[in-house]
């Protein structure tokens, strides 16, 4: 991993503010192409609410963004999509109503030349990236309310990856499966990867994570107690920077920590 | 012992039966919902026409019936997107009522005293239609900004409308009456003059069904195409006859409907025609209000259907969150809905003018329950997602039978409203137990 090069994403400074409560207070953590990043942290940390500010889906009262090293405006969901970024919700974000198909294409709707939906199209290029992530899958005609959990996780990271995703959000992408669908999720992470995508996998449980990321960085009541290498500190250390916000020698201390320290 | 034996075989014979009416629903994809809204159609029509002694079910009867729909039926088309949006809107009754008092000062005092048209001028009808769209879409505009930018309940920004554009129909005459309306105009709203004759209701009935066997054949070329499941061709077969036959068989019921006897004489004479021996039939044909439903119904089909922006729409009431976060920008599709019902709502204007020959400003008074008890009854769901424009529209005509039954009947007033809130209620109550055996 190349850490001197210019990161994929580097969030700096990032803050915001629910009604006087500060969800995410002066936050900074980057990602670099075919890294994987986790973000740890209790129920309530603000690791969501830091991720997405990088979506889109809340607009920040402070900091900055930077994508390939350049300052980005993400005012909404749309503008993060262009710069190739992807998201996987905790809630999956499925329009239950409608098929796998057009959940997929949600947004980025496949046309035919008089501008119509080409339905026939985005299902069998749903068939194909379906038939990929889990050949067992074969409920295209139905709404995904009907799906199980496991379908409806497909479906939601089919979504995510089907658009050459450069950077893709993982928040809690394992909560609804059984251990084998995790298991196929962990390769899938690897996969992806390899293919150069930066991904930040959030997650409060450490052991879900710990094996798959090159980083984690902990963040607790909105702050970042630290960020470090997953060589450099053990899962011991890391449940203590979760827990207590005790900075270990191995990782490079946040605002959080300074906070808890003095 | 007989009854035990004879009902069980019966019961055997049922089961056998469903098995062969499932597979039959499943080979043709027939959507079992909207069979029963035909069966519960049915059912009424028939219930009438025996109750009624034979007037129901008369070519008369149904070419009236059929009139009488189509303006709630335009409408009902906008309110399944509003709905399916978890949205309301209460003030179509009233944004009716104004634009229909617009549409009718325009003209018969704005452009002939105003702007010195000279009456029968061919442009009249037009510019009143176009101003009566666009007040239509502006006023609509307007809701929908409130209720998608500054984020005030759609129940309270129409519940005011409805008071404001009832206000305001009565504020452009101080609520007198604007009659009459122009010649041209008035064909919007049915009557011997106002259908197309028998020759063109053939002509359509005819296009229509190539249309519909074109629609089958695309369909199955593009399921070939990506290598999908094809329906069997017994039931591709099936659809496509039923559906012509329909088709057909209602244009036989509205070149079944002659006109009356006057204005044949007055045709008769004005084009020097001797009427012979028995009679002349003319017939009425399909009327332009009901071509101008159908119209709206395919067009809006089409948009709910094929289009983005009617994805987004279902999108939007399944799950507004992640309507949002997929990056549709939904305030804007919900500000386009409204000014759908807008422009759908003017055009119901124009056919309750035009049917009315007058503009009152009580025109389309409590239209707003009517509209939205046929999208209802038609199947579109209040907690949202879930409606198509086909049953909104069948909805409109099941209200509109159940009305126009009664008067037949002779039911008075008060009794009819009683029966049309009960159906209403039952019809949902039905509905709901449907969808939860279908899950």
């Amino acid at each position: 991993m190349d850490q001197t090069s210019t990161p994929l994403v580097d969030m700096k400074n990032i803050s915001i503010a629910f009604g006087g409560i500060r969800a995410v207070d002066d936050a900074s953590v980057d990602l670099h192409a075919g890294e994987v990043v986790a973000l740890l942290g209790h129920n309530g940390a603000g690791k969501s609410t830091l991720i997405k500010i990088l979506s889109g889906a809340y607009k920040r009262d402070g900091g900055s963004i930077f994508v390939n090293g350049e300052e980005v405006s993400i005012g909404n969901p749309r503008d993060a999509k262009k710069y190739g970024i992807e998201t996987i919700y905790q809630t999956l974000a499925l329009a239950d109503n409608v098929d796998a198909a057009a959940n997929l294409f949600l947004g980025r709707e496949l046309r035919t030349a008089w501008g119509t939906l080409d339905d026939v199209a985005m299902e069998a290029e749903a068939r194909n990236v379906m038939g990929r992530l889990n050949p067992r899958f074969q409920r295209f005609k139905e709404p995904v309310s009907k799906l199980s959990g496991g379908q409806r996780q497909s479906v939601a990271i089919a979504r995510a990856i089907l658009f050459n995703a450069r950077i893709l959000i993982m928040d809690e992408p394992t909560a609804a499966l059984g251990p084998q669908e995790t298991a196929q999720v962990g390769e899938l992470v690897k996969q992806l990867k390899a293919d150069g995508i930066g991904i930040f996998l959030i997650s409060h449980d450490i052991h879900d994570v710990f094996d798959l990321a090159d980083r984690v960085c902990v963040m607790k009541n909105g702050q970042v107690v630290g960020t470090a290498r997953t060589q450099d500190v053990t899962k011991d250390e890391v449940l203590g920077m979760i827990i207590l916000g005790k900075c270990p020698p191995g990782a490079i201390p946040g605002p959080g920590a300074m906070a808890i320290a003095a | 012992m007989t009854d035990v034996t004879t009902s069980e075989s019966a019961d055997r014979a049922r089961a056998s039966e469903l098995g062969a009416v499932a597979r039959f629903l499943k080979a043709t994809e027939i959507d079992t919902r909207m069979l029963g809204m035909v069966g519960a159609l049915l059912v009424i029509w028939i219930g009438f026409h025996i109750l009624s002694n034979g007037l129901f079910l008369t070519p008369r009867n149904l070419w009236n019936l059929s009139v009488q729909s189509s303006s709630v039926a335009v409408m009902a088309t906008g309110m399944v997107l509003v709905i399916v949006t978890r949205n309301i809107d209460l003030s179509v009754g009233s944004l009716l009522g104004f634009v229909a008092m617009i549409m009718g000062v325009t003209q018969t005092v704005f452009l002939p005293r105003v702007m010195g048209f000279s009456l029968g001028d061919p442009t009249i009808w037009m510019i009143a239609l176009a101003a009566g769209l666009v007040v239509g879409v502006v006023i609509g505009a307007f809701q929908g900004f409130l209720i998608a930018y500054l984020g005030i309940p759609a129940f309270i920004v129409t519940l005011g409308g409805l008071l404001v554009w009832r206000g305001a129909a009565w504020w452009v005459t101080s609520g007198q009456t604007v009659a009459p309306m122009d010649a041209t105009f008035r064909l919007m709203g049915g009557g011997p003059e106002g259908a197309i004759g028998a020759t063109w209701s053939w002509v359509i009935g005819l296009v229509a069904c190539v249309a519909v066997i074109l629609m089958l054949l695309s369909g199955r070329r593009q399921r070939k195409r990506f290598k999908f499941p094809l329906r069997p061709v017994w039931a591709e077969v099936f659809l496509g006859t039923v559906t012509c036959a329909v088709i057909l068989g209602a244009v036989w019921v509205a070149n079944s409907y002659p006109w009356p006897a006057g204005t044949v004489k007055k045709y008769a004479e004005a084009n020097n025609i001797t009427i012979p021996e028995g009679g002349l039939f003319i017939a009425h044909g399909i009327a332009i209000p009901v071509l101008m439903a159908i119209a709206a119904g395919i067009i809006m089909t089409f948009v709910t259907t094929r289009t983005r922006f009617g994805r987004y729409v279902f999108a939007i009431g399944g799950n507004p969150e992640a309507a949002e976060l997929a990056g549709i920008n939904t305030r804007w599709v919900t500000m386009k809905i409204f000014m759908v019902m807008g422009f759908l709502a003017a055009i119901s204007a124009a056919i309750s003018t035009a049917r009315l020959n007058a503009a009152t400003n009580a025109q389309g008074t409590l239209d707003e329950l009517l509209v939205i008890a046929a999208a209802v009854i038609g199947g579109t769901s209040l907690a949202g997602g879930v409606g198509t424009v086909a049953g909104a529209m069948l909805g409109a005509l099941l209200m509109q039978s159940l009305q126009s039954g009664m008067v037949l009947l002779g039911v008075d007033t008060p009794l009819q409203n009683i029966v049309v809130g009960l159906v209403l209620v039952v019809a949902v109550w039905l509905d709901t137990l449907y969808r939860r055996r279908v899950q």
